[in-house]
């Protein structure tokens, strides 16, 4: 039976939700600015709230128990949803992971949620035996085993913490579209920034390795080159992403590739290189650059919300080698251009 | 707009004979690859498997089963380096998920 405990704000306030801490439903700049520094990767793995039960509102012993992660990012995403509600959260230690990814390691899983439930006396705080879990947690619980363990009946929520008012004002049922995982063009921007530092990093060699090159090179590398090569790490990270269904075909190295082979070749023939003289030059980077965006692309399978392991394997076998072949043949075409004086 | 992958890649099976109808493996798929018919689960859109293995973990009579992974390329190249198995748990937990 469904809707065993109850969110309705409580008239009479019986207090009962004894030492554990309350929260606020609503956040403070720092959590905004926390945020902003997290998508950015600063301060990444240490990002966590203290695992344990915690109180919305004035719980009773009759409230809602949701179960979530102890990544803080996951933990204001929502308790800024549950303004006006009564309710616990029960938080587990991913060690600052969020739901699903801890999910798929493990963190998020049975053995922690049940030693959760008897270490912080759950059982004792509400009188009924039902756990709101987030359905993305599924892949790490066993929703039967749990039962079995504790007692309590697992039922999974919404995959969107801002559903989880309608969720639990229909008494615990979720639509279609709220079990639906998504990974519209905002959820995709949102993660552009974790690709994007990375390959800055990166770079910074390649623009160490061109400006040694310099020294030596009879044709040297120029702000051109530069741009073209930025180009193709931006394509790769986030015009890739951003366009991510709009590119024709499914791999995700395939899109990459496209699209860095529209910007090379746009850009080549814009700077007048396919002229006796730079056309080697030109070679290569045609045959680097759409490998470094097809490279970059197919990171982002990490990112995405609907690759499988299986797809993910399947596109590498082909993926990996072509790009490797064709970066090496690209790499030292540039090179004899830029070392030869004719 | 809809996100398709690769074709005929996914490990997901379900033996129909086995399933008791508690529709737990709807309830968690969060790509709706599963649909109840009538009192069995059926598979409805194995394309759009992918491989996160909540139905087959939430099964209670094993009737699924699916080779669950981390569908994420950076995850296959360190575990081809390293010789490991893939998975989250990248370059020592520094920038990853």
């Amino acid at each position: 039976m469904r809707g065993m405990c109850t969110t309705a704000r409580s008239v009479m306030t019986l207090s009962k939700h004894g030492s554990a801490p309350i929260v606020s439903t609503t956040l403070h700049i720092n959590d905004v600015v926390g945020a902003w520094r997290m998508r950015w990767g600063i301060g990444r793995m240490t990002y966590t709230v203290q695992p344990g039960l915690y109180a919305v509102g004035k719980p009773d012993h009759a409230s809602c128990v949701l179960v979530s992660a102890n990544y803080k990012l996951t933990f204001d995403a929502l308790r800024s949803e549950l303004a006006g509600l009564n309710c616990r959260l029960l938080i587990l230690n991913t060690r600052g992971i969020n739901v699903w990814c801890a999910a798929g390691k493990g963190t998020f899983g049975t053995d922690e949620l049940v030693a959760r439930i008897a270490g912080t006396g759950l059982a004792d705080k509400v009188t009924h035996r039902t756990l709101v879990l987030p359905q993305l947690g599924a892949p790490g619980v066993c929703a039967h085993e749990v039962t079995r363990r504790t007692g309590f009946s697992v039922v999974y929520g919404p995959v969107r913490a801002r559903d989880i008012k309608a969720f639990l004002s229909s008494g615990l049922r979720a639509t279609e579209e709220m079990r639906r995982v998504n990974f519209t063009v905002w959820d995709r921007l949102a993660l552009v920034p974790m690709e994007l530092v990375p390959a800055v990093k990166v770079s910074a060699i390649v623009f160490g390795a061109a400006f040694l090159a310099n020294l030596f090179a009879a044709r040297s590398f120029g702000v051109l080159d530069a741009i073209i090569y930025a180009g193709a790490v931006v394509t790769g990270t986030v015009v890739a992403p951003a366009l991510l269904p709009l590119v024709p075909g499914r791999a995700f190295a395939w899109k990459g590739w496209l699209l860095g082979l529209v910007w090379t070749a746009g850009l080549t023939w814009l700077n007048g290189w396919f002229v006796p003289e730079f056309v080697v030059r030109a070679i290569g980077y045609l045959l680097v650059l759409p490998s470094l965006s097809a490279f970059l692309a197919m990171n982002f399978t990490g990112s995405s919300t609907y690759t499988s392991f299986s797809g993910v394997i399947r596109e590498m076998k082909i993926a990996v080698p072509l790009i490797a072949l064709s970066s090496v043949v690209g790499i030292l075409l540039i090179l004899i251009n830029g070392f030869s004086s004719r | 707009m809809k996100h398709r992958y690769l074709t005929n890649v996914s490990t997901l099976l379900l033996t129909e004979a086995k399933c008791c109808g508690c529709g737990r493996c709807v309830e968690v798929c969060p790509h709706r690859v599963l649909r109840m018919i009538g009192s069995t689960a059926r598979i409805d859109d194995k394309d759009g498997c992918m491989e996160c293995g909540a139905c087959a973990k939430n099964c209670p009579t094993n009737a699924i089963s699916v080779v669950a992974g981390v569908g994420c390329a950076y995850a296959v190249i360190v575990g081809w380096l390293t010789g490991s198995k893939p998975s989250c748990d990248c370059s020592g937990g520094s920038e990853c998920c």
